[in-house]
């Protein structure tokens, strides 16, 4: 069974979009099977959900923009980071918080549509924060790679020949 | 005055390749989907072509040792014995070669006498008869049955063995049937070998790709360690059919005259390629399981594939090839195989290129993209639904 569930997430961890029908064919079960499977990794939060990488930039003018802010925080008694942690990861501008070992606190990932959106988060914001000692924050000006897939790889073409022993 | 033909008789007398005709048919039409090639999809794993471009930069430039560099040698001894339980010492009982085909020739080459006999399994690898007239052998083959699976049986090898066999040649697990022999069917094979005193040249390039049994070696037979030459190499399971490299193990005596006559034909195996082959065989455990992981999921789907469109299609133990039946079709293999090339731009293999006995089916590789796989299926099933 749990040999089973890595595999059929491993296959949708890539493409979320792929019919059940398929996955019963690669994995060697029924349709029925598949389904009680992701229902089974649902309900036990799993699968937290399932969301689409998206290019913007291929439909919209405006790019967004993303910063990475190492934060520095006073923690508080009893309750560690945890607490400084979900002020800052409430704001729906913050797409991603992390703990972080090392010279800074929290490592928290923002998204805006300018670099003086997200500037002005920072400062009336996040910097705002009782708990908050200080902010660097690196704009990201280029994306290679983005959740282990590399973007504009347009290398995908078959190098083979067409037949062969 | 008339000039005569400079080509030798022998050479001459080789028959042209039936998937060479079939290549040529393919390349000149535009948007094939092909399940003919005989190679993985993947390219090679991403550390063993820095490790190669680390060798690059410290200068590992010129010839290695004739039988390959020792580094090389110990891992591939130690891997062997690691992963199949066969023991064999690096200094002088490992030979790299150019691909598994080099190790194929120089076996052959090393060990047969003119008129002796080798038997070749067929549906088989294109190469073994050739090679095998080349040594100055005579090739005979066995024509394995779809209803064993087109598995060798003892009973086949009987059959075939003269006064003047001296050796066969298995292909574990075969190409282009995908059939993989379990240690049981091993040990029934072995004991007719024995009994006729036969060589076995044991092609195992395949052993990494097998999916339901662990793989068996055959020199891990007993008895059989003596009596095999044990081909393999880096092409299939770690992605690297470019870098043409590939090994032999097998007795002393017959290792060191490989050797000799490599160091006269090919000098080495090419420097970088062995050098990247050493990362493989140091770190390439979790690519190779990876890709395994992958084939066995496309084998699933295109085997459920076929079966769903009404081509019976026995489930392949191990390569990347799946081998259906077209016989409901009514199509020979080669008819099939060119009227879905020109109706549905997809390329099959036929079955007859590897054996008088691969007539009626046809070779699909699924290493192949999950996405053109399942175009290339709803074309077969299209091709097939208007005449069946």
């Amino acid at each position: 069974m749990q040999e089973q569930e890595v595999e059929i997430l491993q296959l949708i961890e890539k493409n979320a979009n792929m019919e059940p029908s398929k996955i019963a064919k690669l994995m060697n079960i029924t349709e029925d099977e598949v389904r009680q499977l992701l229902r089974g990794l649902e309900e036990k939060k799993a699968i937290l959900g399932y969301s689409t990488l998206i290019d913007w930039a291929k439909v919209i003018q405006q790019e967004e923009v993303t910063a990475m802010v190492d934060v520095k925080v006073q923690p508080a008694r009893g309750v560690g980071f945890d607490k400084v942690a979900e002020r800052i990861y409430r704001f729906p501008e913050v797409k991603a918080v992390y703990l972080m070992s090392g010279a800074y606190d929290l490592s928290v990932s923002v998204e805006g549509k300018t670099m003086m959106e997200i500037g002005r988060f920072i400062s009336e914001k996040l910097s705002a924060l009782d708990s908050v000692l200080s902010t660097t924050t690196h704009f990201i000006l280029k994306r290679y790679k983005h959740d282990g897939i590399i973007l504009e790889d347009d290398d995908d073409n078959d190098k083979r020949m067409v037949v062969s022993p | 005055m008339k000039k005569t033909s400079f080509v030798s008789k022998q050479a001459d007398s080789l028959q042209p390749s039936g998937i060479r005709r079939f290549f040529d048919l393919a390349a000149q039409m535009e948007d094939v989907i092909s399940l003919g090639v005989g190679e993985p999809d993947f390219v090679t794993p991403w550390s063993f072509i820095e490790h190669s471009f680390h060798a690059l930069e410290q200068g590992y430039t010129s010839y290695t040792e004739n039988a390959g560099m020792i580094d090389l040698r110990e891992e591939i001894s130690n891997y062997l014995l690691g992963s199949f339980g066969v023991n064999y010492d690096a200094e002088k009982e490992v030979v790299v070669t150019v691909g598994a085909s080099q190790a194929i020739d120089l076996a052959l080459r090393a060990t047969v006498n003119p008129g002796e006999e080798v038997l070749v399994v067929e549906p088989g690898f294109v190469a073994y008869v050739p090679t095998v007239s080349l040594a100055g052998g005579t090739p005979v083959t066995i024509q394995t049955r779809p209803e064993d699976d087109f598995k060798l049986t003892p009973q086949l090898i009987e059959e075939a063995v003269t006064p003047r066999t001296k050796a066969i040649i298995l292909c574990n697990p075969n190409n282009p049937t995908g059939a993989a022999l379990s240690r049981k069917e091993l040990e029934d094979l072995a004991n007719v070998v024995e009994k006729h005193d036969l060589l076995v040249l044991s092609d195992e390039i395949y052993a990494e790709l097998t999916y339901e049994d662990v793989h068996t070696s055959f020199p891990a037979i007993k008895g059989m360690k003596e009596r095999t030459v044990l081909i393999s190499g880096f092409s299939k399971a770690f992605a690297m059919t470019g870098w043409r490299l590939g090994y032999a193990t097998g007795p002393q005596e017959i290792i060191e005259t490989m050797v000799k006559i490599h160091q006269y034909t090919m000098m080495c195996a090419p420097t970088i390629a062995q050098h990247a082959a050493l990362e493989a065989m140091k770190n390439g455990k979790p690519s190779v399981d990876h890709m395994m992981k992958s084939y066995k999921q496309r084998r699933n789907f295109i085997v459920s594939s076929f079966n769903e469109m009404g081509l019976e299609c026995p489930n392949p133990g191990g390569a990347f090839y799946a081998f259906p039946s077209i016989r409901e079709t009514g199509l020979s293999s080669a008819e099939f195989a060119e009227e879905l090339l020109q109706e549905e731009q997809v390329a099959v293999v036929p079955g007859d290129v590897f054996g008088e006995s691969g007539e009626g089916f046809v070779r699909c590789s699924y290493a192949t993209s999950l996405k053109q796989l399942d175009e290339a299926m709803r074309r077969m099933k299209r091709f097939v639904e208007k005449r069946v």
